[in-house]
């Protein structure tokens, strides 16, 4: 471990988040966030509801601009970026949407393979061929390649989310709640093809969860949001051991604790 | 009483300042948004696909509301004109009040209106679902840009489809006037086709086909609008699709206001 931060120490980040404030009306989702997350490591982010998970995600990928801060890729701060320098730094992310948010009016083959027929401009038969192979990857047959996602289930429409994500060869990926709505078998499945993806690929993973059994199979780290602000960060190992009562509860999924208290005290 | 009165007085100027806000807000919002959609309509890259889809979607599926109500409205109008102007002995000016009647206003705003209810909702649904789906955010993260691929194409599409709606719509309308004309109110064939192309003016088609782009510009971009705004599930896609028809059908009255102004007055 002592090793692992030696060599975080000696990393320009792969992703940095300096500072980050983000408020809609009155109400501040993300409240002085600073986060940086290494080239190679999966830093899997926990945290409540509302509490800026999915907007931290949303300001990286440029979704979303923040209020104050900034927010460096290969250490390079995005907001001194030209537009194409910077839609090239942000298109070098892949995202696996919570709901898969697949193009329903397109077939599978059609949704991997988007960004490659677009704006790679890659002819229609090769890029079948590299849609088919990344859902081979993902453990989808050829026969889906030519449905269209209202046929698939939720488990099938999150590999081919995964896929498409993929289909570029991205050396960032984020996965938003990826087994939200699944049950436990196809969450440790889609857990298992995210571990094995993003180490076949070398990419450095960002994701988003609540569910703490697919953080701990994911993750190299686990940071902790709330009130829109890190509170602690840390090995999986570290997060059996930590003393922090917000982390503890989240961890147990205890009704008692400082988060209940406090939502109690805002009612 | 007097302080229930003045409590009621406040609710009502709170009420009111909400309301003219909101108003101004999505004026400048709508501004944005159609400066925003005008620079990616006119720069590359172009998704030639997507536009042809958006041509055959609006043009084509579009063609048999479009003939159909401007049919009975020519046939109507020859009805109308002819019960109106026996009674003066000017029957035959039917066939010129049912040339500039269709080609300067019917045709335009009826299939303006028709395209708004057809196109426009399908449009701000199909948008809207995408936006409540995180399908618009996937997009983005497949480093392509939504105005670009869903918004230009559409517009572009509206703004070229829309004239040629208007002209088949011309010459079915006037067809609906000449076959109420010589089948119902005894006119003679060739009479009729000779009155209705000596009052044939280019400004009269010109203007209409001028009116009909600027209708399909607003149908398309206000089903653009909505759809891309629309937030909250199923209940913001309906909301969204009611907004852009309702919107869309208000504007396309105003302009053709404005447009007649424009043409005919100065």
């Amino acid at each position: 471990m002592a090793l692992f931060r030696f060599k975080q120490k000696e990393q320009t980040p792969k992703i940095k988040l300096v500072n980050l404030h983000k408020a809609f009306g009155r109400k501040k989702v993300l409240n002085g966030l600073n986060l940086e997350i290494y080239p190679g490591e999966s830093l899997v982010i926990i945290g409540g509801s509302g509490t800026g998970k999915s907007v931290t995600l949303k300001c990286i990928l440029g979704l979303l601009s923040p209020d104050s801060g900034y927010i460096e890729i290969d250490g390079r701060r995005l907001d001194q970026l030209s537009s194409s320098d910077r839609a090239e730094a942000i298109g070098q992310i892949g995202m696996l949407f919570q709901s898969g948010a697949l193009f329903d009016s397109l077939s599978v083959w059609e949704n991997v393979a988007f960004s490659l027929l677009q704006n790679k401009k890659i002819k229609k038969d090769e890029a079948r061929k590299i849609a088919v192979s990344k859902l081979a990857q993902v453990g989808l047959g050829r026969d889906v390649a030519s449905v269209y996602p209202a046929d698939l289930s939720g488990g099938m429409k999150k590999r081919v989310g995964l896929a498409r994500a993929i289909a570029t060869d991205p050396s960032v990926i984020f996965f938003d709640e990826p087994t939200t709505g699944l049950d436990p078998i196809m969450s440790d499945v889609i857990n298992e093809l995210i571990v094995s993806t993003v180490k076949n690929l070398g990419a450095t993973a960002l994701t988003i969860t609540h569910d703490m059994n697919s953080a701990r199979k994911i993750a190299d780290r686990i940071a902790m949001l709330y009130e829109g602000k890190i509170i602690w960060i840390g090995t999986v190992k570290e997060l059996d051991k930590t003393k922090n009562p917000y982390v503890r509860q989240f961890v147990a999924g205890s009704a008692q604790g400082p988060i209940k208290t406090e939502i109690k005290a805002n009612q | 009483m007097h302080f229930l009165k003045q409590k009621l007085e406040w609710r009502f100027v709170n009420k009111l300042g909400r309301v003219v806000l909101n108003f101004f807000k999505a004026t400048g919002e709508l501004g944005l948004f159609t400066i925003e959609t005008v620079y990616h309509c006119v720069t590359p890259p172009f998704y030639g696909k997507a536009f042809l889809r958006q041509l055959v979607e609006i043009g084509f599926y579009s063609l048999p509301v479009v003939a159909l109500t401007t049919l009975f409205s020519g046939m109507v109008i020859a009805l109308q004109t002819y019960s109106g102007f026996s009674s003066i002995s000017a029957e035959g000016a039917v066939a010129m009040v049912v040339l500039i009647s269709v080609t300067r206003e019917l045709a335009p705003v009826m299939a303006g209106l028709m395209v708004a209810g057809r196109i426009g909702a399908a449009m701000a649904a199909e948008i809207g679902t995408m936006r409540v789906t995180e399908q618009i955010d996937a997009l983005s993260t497949l480093s392509t840009n939504p105005y670009k691929y869903l918004i230009a194409p559409r517009i572009i599409a509206g703004i070229v489809m829309l004239p040629v709606l208007v002209l088949i719509g011309d010459i079915i309308g006037i067809c609906g006037g000449y076959m109420i004309g010589v089948s119902k109110l005894d006119f003679n064939a060739t009479t009729y086709l000779m009155n209705t192309w000596e009052y044939l003016k280019p400004m009269d088609i010109i203007s209409g086909l001028v009116k009909a782009s600027v209708f399909g510009f607003i149908i398309t971009l206000m089903g653009c609008y909505n759809g891309f705004h629309s937030q909250g599930g199923a209940q913001g896609v309906g909301q969204a699709t009611t907004n852009a028809v309702v919107s869309a059908s208000i504007l396309i009255l105003i302009f053709n206001y404005i447009l007649t102004e424009i043409f005919f007055t100065i």
